[in-house]
């Protein structure tokens, strides 16, 4: 049976691995102890442990490896009300940086109908090569025909490396790929690097709420696939006088058919509704005191051009749709600035929220757990100061 | 209508402390609970069987003490349940997860409807729900918000299931064949409480517990050797540079915060 083992007699009963392990499976009694029913096997307290006293089973090779050589990094081009999505361009700015390392080539994979006129945008963001699918059964997303068409491409052609962004739609399709190509997944990752000696992807990424971080790697299988937060890696500068090849491949029509089928859709109109790819987001809690005061807060976003997201006590209580909500049961979001106004700060809220770049948080309570996080802390009255801060940034804007 | 709920037993996080100290999980007296996302999945599974008939049973995989989360939502009134609870299966990533799952469902002979949590509290993945469903070659809707309509005669023979899906931008709505997956989001319901009756039944309930052997699964998928991701390192978030609290009136505050943050907001828009 697969456990750890604790060397008794290297075991200096530090502790170390104790609080390392994320999972409460460690304690100590003269020497460390592991319960069996607990450890997942992750690794954290062999890292922890300073006298090397700890060893995890090494697993078998899961997936057998085969004489193929799999290489180039793809990335999947999502299509979003006939656009490129931008999570795709930032995708693309961090593979080339990622191709560059390997010295291969970065792919922009993009399934669809009558998308030519995206091949250029693709290519100016950084892709070598566009792949392109055009089949009228592609005209919008839908799960099983993007499935099997990627899976397809990945069998066909053999990429090292298949990126996606964390949207609705990567954490729908990319799941499913990877069951069918036997590949490791890594789930909503924050950061991507090439271990240099093994070339494999290190991706990092947020556990239990952004408790914890985790790096994973996929020591045998391939692809090594991953979905990445939007809004985290940086595009490229656009260069027009970028090239790049773009290749047609045909597919079979059984790869087509879905079960599932899309037979209506209503963008949100609001303006202030996509909260994941916001730069700037002003969000209001329990405490801006009632659904009216929800005005106060538009009318400041509308001046920044920013979204507005709320806190769960916020959309309990009706002021807002739960597409607005953000943290552990709502959105995970990371703007460049995040104005929380009336927000306790509460670990299911920053749980959503906390890797924002800049956090300001305006609260009459001083005690608010939020100033802990904030980077600016304004204790007050937030249907006061909110007017206020309005006036102010448009005083501001006209001066400039 | 058979339907199947998977249900995942996590540490709560209501209760999950930071130690300033060494900026780690303080683990001792965490309870686990069932994953808040998979309340929604039960409840939806219930109000269905409500509305057209039918048997809900409860699936986890997980060390032997998550009988107690199959226990919680036999009390919210789930017919039955299954524990699926082997060392074997420790080290499972979604990979492996998503397959000894799949097993236990062809085990119980499938269902009409299979749902799920729009994902788990502790790994966030979102993967296992598709990942069933495409180990079963199922259709699927995910982050489904309502459940417009079930029609087991429409088209036959499995009938089928309208729902909408909530997207970033919007909704769609999608009309799958049965059977299908579904994984819920937040908005869908209002999981109801545990009854008395409830509490007594699943007291007293046998929970069906199988392992690797029962489920005939291949060793080289399960566990730690059936998973193609590995964690290598796990470590604290970087702490948030000490804040700064702005003084003095309300009006000196904003025009402070208004000069700190201009260059940032103008880059913006
Ligand atoms: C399983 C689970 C999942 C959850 N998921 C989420 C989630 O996804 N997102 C989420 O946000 N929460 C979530 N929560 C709830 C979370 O624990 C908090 O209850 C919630 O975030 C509190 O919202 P709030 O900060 O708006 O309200 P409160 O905690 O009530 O805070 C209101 C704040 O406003 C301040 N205030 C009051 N009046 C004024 C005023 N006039 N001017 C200035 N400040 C004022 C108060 O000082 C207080 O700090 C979850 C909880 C659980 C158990
Ligand atoms: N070990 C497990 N046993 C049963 N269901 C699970 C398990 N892990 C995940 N699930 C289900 O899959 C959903 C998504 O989980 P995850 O992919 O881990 O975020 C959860 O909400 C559960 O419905």
């Amino acid at each position: 049976m697969k456990q750890l083992t604790i060397s008794e007699k290297l075991c200096t009963s530090c502790g170390a691995c104790v609080s390392a392990c994320p999972f409460g499976a460690l304690r100590m009694e003269s020497v460390a102890v592991v319960d069996c029913n607990l450890c997942t096997l992750c690794g954290a307290c062999v890292d922890a442990c300073p006298v090397s006293a700890i060893t995890r089973p090494e697993s078998a090779a899961a997936v057998p490896v085969t004489d193929v050589i799999w290489r180039d990094v793809w990335v999947f081009a999502e299509v979003e009300d006939g656009h490129i999505h931008p999570v795709v361009l930032e995708l693309l700015g961090e593979g080339r940086r990622l191709a560059d390392q390997l010295g291969e080539r970065l792919v922009a994979v993009l399934p669809g109908h009558e998308t030519q006129r995206l091949v250029a945008p693709l290519v100016v963001g950084g892709a070598d090569h566009v792949l392109v699918v055009d089949r009228p059964e592609l005209a919008c997303f839908q799960d099983e025909p993007y499935t099997a068409v990627l899976t397809e491409l990945i069998r066909r052609h053999h990429p090292a490396i298949v990126l996606c962004g964390a949207t609705t739609v990567g954490r729908s399709l990319i799941p499913r790929v990877a069951i069918l190509a036997n590949a490791g997944l890594t789930a909503d990752c924050t950061a991507l690097a090439i271990d240099p000696k093994t070339r494999r992807l290190l991706q990092t990424r947020p556990a239990f709420g952004g408790n914890i971080y985790a790096t994973i790697e996929c020591p045998v299988s391939r692809p090594q696939m991953a979905t990445v937060r939007p809004k985290v890696m940086k595009p490229l500068a656009a260069d027009p006088a970028r090239k790049g090849e773009v290749r047609l491949d045909q597919v079979a029509d059984a790869l087509l058919a879905a079960r599932a089928v899309r037979i209506g859709y209503t963008a949100e109109v609001s303006n202030t509704a996509n909260i994941a790819e916001a730069d700037i987001i002003v969000a209001g809690g329990r405490g801006l005191l009632k659904a009216e005061n929800f005005r106060l807060l538009e009318d400041l976003a509308r001046e920044l051009g920013a979204a507005v997201g709320a806190s769960r006590a916020a959309v309990d209580a009706g002021w807002m749709p739960y597409s607005h909500q953000i943290g552990q049961t709502g959105k995970t979001v990371c703007p460049r600035l995040y104005i929380a106004c009336g927000i306790s700060g509460q670990i299911q809220h920053l749980a959503g929220m906390s890797s924002s770049d800049v956090i300001v948080a305006i609260n009459k309570d001083a005690t608010a757990p939020i100033f802990k996080t904030a980077t600016y802390g304004i204790v007050g009255d937030v249907v006061a100061l909110l007017p206020k801060l309005t006036e102010a940034f448009r005083a501001a804007k006209q001066r400039a | 209508m058979r339907m199947i709920v998977c249900i995942k037993q996590v540490p709560d996080t209501a209760d999950v402390k930071i130690d300033p100290r060494t900026n780690t999980l303080v683990r001792e007296g965490v309870r686990s609970v069932v994953n808040p996302f998979d309340l929604y999945a039960v409840e939806e599974a219930l109000r269905l069987r409500e509305r057209i008939g039918g048997q809900v049973t409860a699936l986890t995989m997980g060390p032997p003490q998550a009988d107690q989360a199959l226990r919680d939502v036999l009390a919210m009134g789930v017919d039955d349940a299954v524990l699926l609870s082997d060392r074997a299966f420790a080290g499972s990533d979604t990979w492996a997860t998503s397959y000894t799952l799949a097993l236990a469902i062809r085990k119980l002979g499938g269902a009409d409807i299979l749902l799920f949590g729009k994902q788990a509290a502790d790994g966030d993945t979102a993967q296992v729900g598709p990942g069933v469903a495409t180990q079963l070659d199922l259709p699927q809707i995910t982050y489904v918000r309502r459940v417009v309509s079930v029609d087991q005669a429409a088209n036959a023979p499995g009938g089928a299931l309208v729902a909408e899906r909530l997207l970033d931008n919007g909704h769609e709505t999608i009309r799958t064949s049965l059977p299908c997956v579904l994984t819920v989001v937040k908005e869908i319901n209002e999981p109801r409480f545990q009854s008395l009756t409830g509490l007594r039944r699943a007291r007293k309930a046998v929970i069906r517990r199988w392992g690797a052997k029962e489920l005939e699964a291949d060793p080289k998928r399960i566990g730690l050797d059936g998973s193609p991701t590995r964690v290598v390192r796990i470590f604290p978030p970087k702490l948030r540079s000490g804040g700064v609290m702005l003084q003095g009136s309300p009006d000196a505050m904003v025009a402070e915060l208004v000069g700190k943050l201009k260059d940032l907001v103008g880059k913006a828009s």
